[in-house]
């Protein structure tokens, strides 16, 4: 009886630290969200009529060549990367094996889900990228997503996507490099020598191409919103604008038609970006790894070592 | 004079826009054949909605870069523009 009572307590205790380890973790992930809007609320006045413009500076950092400043863009990318880390570790909060709980099946599915289309579109050789196309994944959504509680999308600044791009492209050309820098110059010269300025500029475009897609859509679905929101008033202040006092002020047409462009421009749109810049990236880095000619420079390589090595037990 | 040239220089740059978002149309031809071939290859085969879906939305995007450059153009003709070229021309006749 007083063993049994005992291990109750002893439950008991652990599964009150379990949930307030995990309320913890859902501050973590909810805190970051609600101090950006407190920042944009605090730091940034509001645009009075229609106003396209870029991320707001928040202050410069003096550096020896230009200032570096830091942007909401920059800041709202943070508060994505802390949130979906606090996300990850709440996800995974008291995984054990052979126990199913739902958390354990969401993480599961995820892992299941990217794994398989990393080694469907990669094939086995780039398995280990399964965690790198994830965050990709996450990290680019969950940007575009930050619109819907009203933060500036850091999608829709291209410094962020450029950066993302700079980083595939120095993949791609690490993967094209493996097999000897020689190689690499001569696939420029391919089909013909003639073609190799041609080849140069592809070999560039793609970075620029990736950064403009993904920002570009974004953009433009915030700024055909803006259009919608400010044609929509002019429309109810058309139509009402007759009446006095406080019923002119009514804001008919702007209630619910803007909701509907958002689920498209904001939510489909957001993911399926995400899914495009992960898909490319995946199509060109496997894309880019001559894999045939890396095995046999690798066996080529591996019969001269045993060559040398006879040789040298020979002597 | 002043204000005829960079009122000029203002209308220019709304007209530039306009006419680098006829661009829209391409993409627009090539997304409405690659969904159109892809319908038909659903209908065709209805158990590979999966991957037709998948392959048609990648060659939506990458076919769609071209009307986004036209975009972006477009948008730096709107905003940044039309106050970087007024400063030059400012600059230019001291």
């Amino acid at each position: 009886m007083e063993g049994g009572k005992a291990e109750k307590a002893m439950s008991n205790k652990s599964a009150g630290r379990f949930k307030i380890i995990d309320i913890l973790l859902l501050a973590g992930v909810l805190l970051p969200l609600a101090a950006g809007i407190l920042i944009k609320v605090l730091f940034i006045p509001a645009p009075e009529g229609i106003e396209i413009s870029g991320a707001a500076i928040f202050f410069t950092i003096p550096l020896p060549l230009g200032g570096l400043p830091i942007t909401e863009s920059q800041v709202n990318s943070w508060i994505v990367i802390i949130s979906a880390l606090f996300m990850c570790l709440y996800i995974t909060h008291g995984i054990r094996a052979r126990v199913r709980t739902k958390r354990a099946l969401v993480a599961e599915w995820i892992i299941e889900k990217t794994e398989n289309l990393v080694l469907s579109n990669m094939g086995e050789y780039f398995a280990g990228f399964a965690p790198f196309i994830c965050a990709m994944l996450a990290l680019s959504g969950l940007s575009s997503l930050s619109t819907l509680i009203g933060l500036y999308p850091p999608t829709s600044d291209l410094n962020i996507v450029a950066g993302w791009a700079i980083l595939v492209f120095i993949l791609i050309t690490y993967y094209k490099m493996k097999c000897g820098p020689i190689e690499y110059l001569k696939s420029f010269a391919q089909p013909v020598p003639l073609l190799a300025p041609l080849n140069v500029i592809s070999e560039v475009a793609t970075p620029i191409s990736m950064a403009f897609r993904h920002y570009g859509n974004v953009l433009s679905g915030a700024v055909i919103s803006l259009l919608l929101a400010t044609a929509l008033r002019g429309l109810s202040s058309l139509v009402l604008g007759g009446l006095p006092g406080i019923l002119g002020d009514i804001p008919l047409f702007q209630v619910g038609i803007p909701a509907v462009l958002s689920i498209y421009f904001d939510i489909f749109s957001g993911c399926l970006q995400a899914f495009i810049f992960a898909m490319l990236t995946m199509l060109y880095v496997s894309g880019a790894f001559p894999i045939d000619t890396y095995r046999k420079r690798k066996e080529k390589k591996k019969i001269k070592k045993e060559k040398a090595k006879t040789v040298n037990g020979g002597n | 004079m002043l204000e005829l040239a960079i009122g000029i220089i203002l209308g220019c740059c709304a007209l530039g826009a306009g006419a680098a978002m006829i661009a829209g149309i391409g993409p627009g031809i090539g997304e409405g054949n690659a969904v159109a071939k892809a319908c038909e290859a659903i209908g065709r085969q209805p158990e590979s909605i999966g991957p037709v879906r998948t392959t048609m939305l990648m060659g939506c995007a990458v076919a769609e870069t071209t009307g986004l450059y036209a975009l972006v153009i477009a948008i730096l003709l709107l905003t940044w523009a039309p106050g970087h070229l007024v400063d030059v021309f400012m600059s230019a006749i001291g």
